[in-house]
């Protein structure tokens, strides 16, 4: 049983409970994903399933995908991603060609999402790492949103006067892959393959999702899952 | 289908009908019946006010309704679609001639009222436009100033509305 699959983000809106509260949710066309391909321990050294999602254009993809895709029955696929699986128990039953709906995520409290955040540009270190920058006053000139000394001499315990690895400085920010673990699960549609869960998920609408049951959870959820 | 509607559809079993809404505009003085939630205890409040700002579409609409409470003004934000909201009644219609009525935050005594719709044949239109159904039967002197709680009787609420009275402005 593969409790992952592949979406869409479409867009937020809003819900309420029956008591009146409001709950943010995002609306994501979940599957239906395609099995494409089962790896096992026998046949590549661990076990996994490839899952598939959103028609591809034939014209537009390469002969290689329609290849693949083709093995397993299926119209070449745009969006390819790999579950990882414990043993070859879990994937056994599950063969290519198999479709996997939303449905299979029915019962699921909580998910993880996984996306590409959106694309910020070249930014600094105030936006890109929350710096609180200089002074703005007290002399200061010309350096209010700079990050300040980013090194010494006695930095790195004398591995040489250069800025400790992993220094937050400006550069590029977004378009990362980003995942958002434990989103409540507001409701599941199988029939329209809709999915909706509470909160934002990385990335801009029709972006790509991947989405798996939550395998870690916050304690606080945690207590939820487990009936309080 | 696109994005869009397969959101609306999404959303679209929590929107209230027509039915369940007057039809209302900016300028209006509405009575907004919501129900609060204290532990396991529930009642609904009465807030009357101007609605000064109408915002969001579908699921998100929502009203600024605006009044005086102990010479304070208090601005509410109610969902309108929201559960909460068990009633919206017009009590009275006014002419605004601005989409949001902020400025009203800035005005006081005899300027902070509103020019009533019920005058010249602007009145008649508009209900030639809503039908016979329309609930303007608000009061008839119509120069009063807003709050007031014109319709205590009808409004017939238990103790939850207490606050109404307390306005005189």
């Amino acid at each position: 049983m593969v409790s992952a699959i592949l979406g869409k983000k479409i867009g937020m809106t809003r819900s309420f409970t029956e008591d009146g509260r409001n709950i943010p949710v995002t609306v994501i066309a979940a599957g239906p994903c395609v099995v494409t391909q089962v790896k096992t321990s026998a046949s590549d050294g661990y076990s996994a399933v490839q899952l598939a999602f959103d028609d591809a254009k034939p014209r537009r993809t390469t002969q290689a995908l329609i290849g693949h895709d083709g093995k397993a029955g299926a119209s070449p696929k745009r969006l390819h991603r790999e579950v990882r699986c414990e043993s070859d128990k879990d994937v056994e039953g599950v063969e290519a060609g198999q479709t996997i709906t939303v449905g299979s995520l029915d019962g699921t409290k909580f998910v993880d999402i996984t996306g590409t955040s959106k694309g910020k540009g070249f930014q600094g270190s105030m936006v890109r790492h929350n710096y609180k920058g200089m002074c703005a006053s007290h002399g200061t000139e010309r350096k209010h949103r700079s990050p300040g000394s980013i090194s010494s001499h006695g930095t790195d315990r004398g591995r040489g006067p250069k800025p400790k690895k992993g220094k937050g400085m400006a550069g590029h920010m977004g378009d990362a892959r980003v995942t958002v673990r434990n989103l409540d699960v507001v409701s599941i549609d199988p029939e329209r393959n809709l999915l909706l869960v509470k909160g934002a998920v990385p990335g801009a609408s029709n972006g790509y999702l991947f989405i798996r049951a939550s395998k870690r959870l916050y304690k606080r959820k945690a207590r939820i899952q487990a009936g309080k | 289908m696109n994005r869009t509607e397969v959101i609306e559809s999404v959303v679209a079993k929590q929107i209230k009908s027509a039915k369940d809404l007057p039809r209302i505009t900016v300028g209006d003085t509405v009575d907004v019946h919501y129900k609060i939630i204290e532990g396991d205890k529930e009642r609904t409040q009465v807030f009357q006010g101007v609605l000064i700002a109408m915002k969001g579409r579908g699921v998100n609409a929502v009203i600024t309704v605006r009044r005086i409470v102990a010479n304070e003004g208090v601005e509410r934000v109610f969902p309108v679609h929201s559960p909460r909201l068990v009633r919206l009644e017009v009590v009275r219609r006014a002419d605004a001639r601005r989409a949001k009525l902020y400025y009203l935050r800035d005005r006081s005594g005899k300027s902070r009222r509103l020019r009533d719709q019920r005058r010249g044949l602007k009145h008649f239109e508009a209900e030639m436009m809503a039908g016979a159904g329309d609930s303007a039967d608000g009061p008839g002197a119509g120069g009063e100033s807003k709050p007031r709680a014109p319709k205590a009787e009808k409004a017939a609420k238990p103790k939850g509305e207490k606050k109404a009275k307390a306005a005189k402005a």
